[in-house]
Order: structure tokens, then C-alpha cells, then sequence
């Protein structure tokens, strides 16, 4: 089926069947791999994307249920080329990883949390990610990752006199 | 991991999707999908087409219509989750909105597709039959409302006939003033499916009395559990620990609860009594902190 994916701002016209996932058609189509996959059935979340600015689990959306709809994944998320975004320096900062797997749905699972809540308490930071698994940190030093982008993107709002 | 083929269609509208569910035995509706493909991936289930119906402006809305609050089948369960509309006329349901699921999965999941799927578990279907929800669905070109306790026949089984689609769900909204709720659920891990769950809403009047009681339990029977009997028993009470202790262990005593690896039916019974009483004891202390706050 023909279906017109919009990718971290770029349009692509990809021929799939409707059984692929989004996350197969990022990775095996448009060679995207920042999205892993992991389970394939809803429980790790792996497979993270911000599906229309909200993250969504990519191996739960048919290819072609995401047909013109704005999605971004890791590979999107830097200002520029060679450049972290805030909340990916923040992870490399605190240690927020290990191996690695889960990384680029936890940076994008912070990024959906803090466009929606600038500051988000411990409990609610501990919520938004409860649904990513990560084997290797134990957590502590994504949460405290999540905490210090959340600080630093609230001070880079602020006006300049003020700080 | 991978789905077996299907066809998919992405019909224009609720008879448009209709018509293709009555073609086909094997279509089956997809909207948030957070059930069905997992399902699919793990190829426990197989149908022939996807009748996608998640871009169906018609059918994403939450509406007051004066005495309650209707949601359009396909709405997000995020979008209820941060509704003003339902924190102000639903409390209860607002209240178990964060326990469905994760957000990932909240921001893709669809209220009607919770209640379609009818999981025992499922928090959804426990205020809908809690709250005396009335489902709507379209069949053939027309509209038929039926009452949640008819609606839901067992578990992951509905009256929705072959061929029909759910549309709407509508929970009446309480017209008193000093309402209380109270939500309480064990599972696993965080928003895991649960064990045990119970949901109660009360309405008391200036001194205390408890003139109206909305209870239930989910997860420990085929489909979530109406206490009619504790209502009954604790409207005109002030709602007492141990009256509603008594009430809530006696009316649970003899029914008969699910069983399966991750808890007996021993378990069930114990715990969603006790969550009950929490809940119903939160739910009128919720009251008493509003009356203080007039």
C-alpha cells in the first residue's frame, strides 16, 4: 500500500504492506534504526516515537495507520548536525544509560514529558517513563536526567535579565 | 512478532466502517490498536481487514448535554485523561483515567476500544458499569443505546452484534454538590493489568449522611462487579468504618472470583474488599474535606 510518511520533517513515499509497523518501516524502509525494537508487542517501549508531538510505541501503529501524520524520532531531535539536543546532553551528563537500548525512547519519552509539564515533580517523571524498561541503570540516573534537562530547558526560557 | 497479512480500509465514516464489518466475518475495527496488535504480533489474533476508524473526526468529542457527559467512541483516552470537562462532572472517572495503561499507550488507546474489548481488568469498563453508562452503537444504519449492565456479558465478550460498531459511551453526571470518590487498584508493577480494583463515588448531604453510593469492583470477575447490595445497605448511613467493612465483606463473600497464576481467587476475594472499603471510605472523606471547604 502506498502511504506518505512525514519523518522528522521530510516526506517519504514508502510501498508497504499493511502488516508492517511503523517501527519496521522506520528501520527497514527509511533506515531509521534510533527506534529499536525490542518486544514488538507493546510492553518495553523500545520502540518510542512522538507520533503528532505525543510518544506512541512504533511497533503499535500500522505503517499505514501513520500516513500523513508528523513524526519524529531520535534521529530528529539534535538542533544540528553533530549537536545534542538539551535532554540528550543532560542523559550524557548524568550517565542516564548504559548499553544504550532504551535510550532514544527515554530522551523522547523526556521530550513528550517536558513539552507538556516544565516541571514535572520526581513522581511524575517516575510515571511518564514507567512505561520504557531500562535492564542496565536501575533508573536513578534517567530520572535525575530528566530532572536536570527539565531545570536547565526552564532556564533557557527565562527572560535574560532575570537569570 | 509479525502480524499475519490482512486487507486495511479507512473508511470516511461510522456506516461506511459498518458496511465493511457486515461484508467480512473476519474484519474486526482498529482505532487505538494498543490491544488488537499486540494481539496480532503474538498472532492470537488474525483478521482478514482492518476497518481503521481512529480518523473519524464525527466520533472523537466529550460533549455535556446538560445531565451528562457523552465520549465519542474514538477519543483518546489521553484526551479524557486531561479533559477540565470530565474532572468537573466525572470525578471518578478522572480519577482512574491515569491508571489505564501507560502514557504511551493513553495517548494512542481509545475509550470506545477499551470498552470494546471488555478486559475484566480494564478500568474503563468499571466506571461504565459503576456510573450506569449507557453504550451506543451503530448497526446497519442506525443508532441503539444499551445500559453497561447489558452491554458487558463476560470477559473480552459484548453484546455488540457481528457487523455493528460502538459509537458513543454516556455517563450521567450527579446533579448533587458535595460528591466524593475514591479509586483503588494492585497490580504488579505500575499500570499493569490489575488484580483487584474498586471504584466508588458517594453524594452526602450537610450533616454527613450518605444519600447516594456508586460502588464497584473490577478485575476479580468475568466483567467488572456493581455492589448494588452495599449501596443499598449504606445510603442513609454516615458511612461508619466498620458498617462499611461488614457491608462490603458480606456482600463479597459469596461471589464467586477469578483465578489464575498471578492471584488465587482467595486473593481476589480479600483484597478487592479491602480496596473497597478504601475506596468508599476515601470517596466520603473526599465529601466531608469539600464541606469543610464551603
Amino acid at each position: 500500500m502506498r502511504t506518505e510518511l512525514t519523518v522528522n520533517g521530510a516526506t517519504h513515499v514508502v510501498e508497504v504492506e499493511p502488516r508492517t509497523t511503523l517501527l519496521d518501516c522506520l528501520r527497514d524502509n527509511l533506515r531509521l534504526t534510533g527506534a529499536h525494537a525490542g518486544c514488538e508487542h507493546g510492553v518495553c517501549g523500545a520502540c518510542t516515537v512522538l507520533f503528532d508531538g505525543v510518544a506512541v510505541r512504533s511497533c503499535l501503529i500500522f505503517a499505514v495507520q501513520a500516513d500523513g501524520v508528523p513524526i519524529t524520532t531520535i534521529e530528529g531531535i539534535a538542533p544540528g548536525p553533530g549537536e545534542l539536543s538539551l535532554i540528550q546532553d543532560a542523559f550524557c551528563e548524568t550517565h542516564g544509560m548504559q548499553c544504550g537500548y532504551c535510550t532514544p525512547a527515554m530522551i523522547l519519552t523526556a521530550h513528550a514529558l517536558l513539552a507538556n509539564n516544565p516541571s514535572p515533580t520526581r513522581e511524575e517523571i517516575v510515571n511518564a517513563i514507567s512505561g520504557n524498561i531500562c535492564r542496565c541503570t536501575g533508573y536513578a540516573q534517567i530520572v535525575e536526567a530528566i530532572a536536570l534537562a527539565a531545570e536547565r530547558m526552564r532556564g533557557a526560557n527565562r527572560p535574560a535579565e532575570a537569570t | 512478532m509479525k502480524a499475519a497479512p490482512f486487507e486495511y480500509s479507512r473508511p470516511a465514516n461510522i456506516d461506511e466502517a459498518c458496511a465493511l464489518l457486515a461484508a467480512d466475518d473476519g474484519a474486526r475495527v482498529i482505532a487505538g490498536g494498543q490491544t488488537l496488535v499486540p494481539m496480532m504480533a503474538m498472532r492470537l489474533a488474525r483478521p482478514s481487514r482492518l476497518v481503521d476508524i481512529g480518523r473519524i473526526g464525527a466520533l472523537s468529542y466529550i460533549r455535556d448535554d446538560g445531565d451528562g457527559i457523552a465520549i465519542g467512541a474514538t477519543t483518546r483516552q489521553q484526551s479524557v485523561e486531561r479533559s477540565g470537562l470530565i474532572a468537573e462532572r466525572l470525578p471518578l472517572l478522572a480519577k482512574m483515567m491515569p491508571w489505564i495503561g501507560h502514557t504511551a499507550t493513553r495517548a494512542r488507546g481509545t475509550v470506545g476500544g477499551s470498552l470494546a474489548n471488555a478486559d475484566p481488568a480494564a478500568e474503563l469498563e468499571l466506571a461504565a458499569i459503576t456510573l450506569d453508562a449507557t453504550l451506543t452503537y451503530r448497526l446497519a444504519g442506525k443508532s441503539v443505546d444499551t445500559p453497561a449492565s447489558e452491554f458487558f456479558l463476560g470477559a473480552m465478550t459484548t453484546a455488540l452484534p457481528a457487523g455493528a460498531c460502538l459509537a458513543a459511551v454516556r455517563f450521567p453526571a450527579w446533579p448533587e454538590h458535595r460528591i466524593g470518590t475514591g479509586f483503588h487498584e494492585v497490580s504488579a508493577r505500575r499500570s499493569d493489568f490489575a488484580f483487584a480494583s474498586a471504584a466508588a463515588q458517594v453524594a452526602v448531604d450537610e450533616d454527613g449522611t450518605c444519600r447516594r453510593i456508586a460502588v464497584g469492583v473490577g478485575a476479580v470477575t468475568e466483567s467488572p462487579l456493581r455492589l448494588l447490595e452495599v449501596e443499598r445497605q449504606l445510603t442513609g448511613t454516615r458511612l461508619e468504618d466498620s458498617k462499611v467493612r461488614d457491608v462490603v465483606r458480606g456482600a463479597l463473600a459469596d461471589i464467586e472470583t477469578m483465578s489464575d497464576l498471578h492471584a488465587t481467587a482467595d486473593y481476589r476475594r480479600r483484597v478487592a474488599a479491602k480496596l473497597a472499603m478504601r475506596a468508599i471510605l476515601d470517596a466520603g472523606a473526599e465529601c466531608k474535606a469539600k464541606s469543610h471547604a464551603h
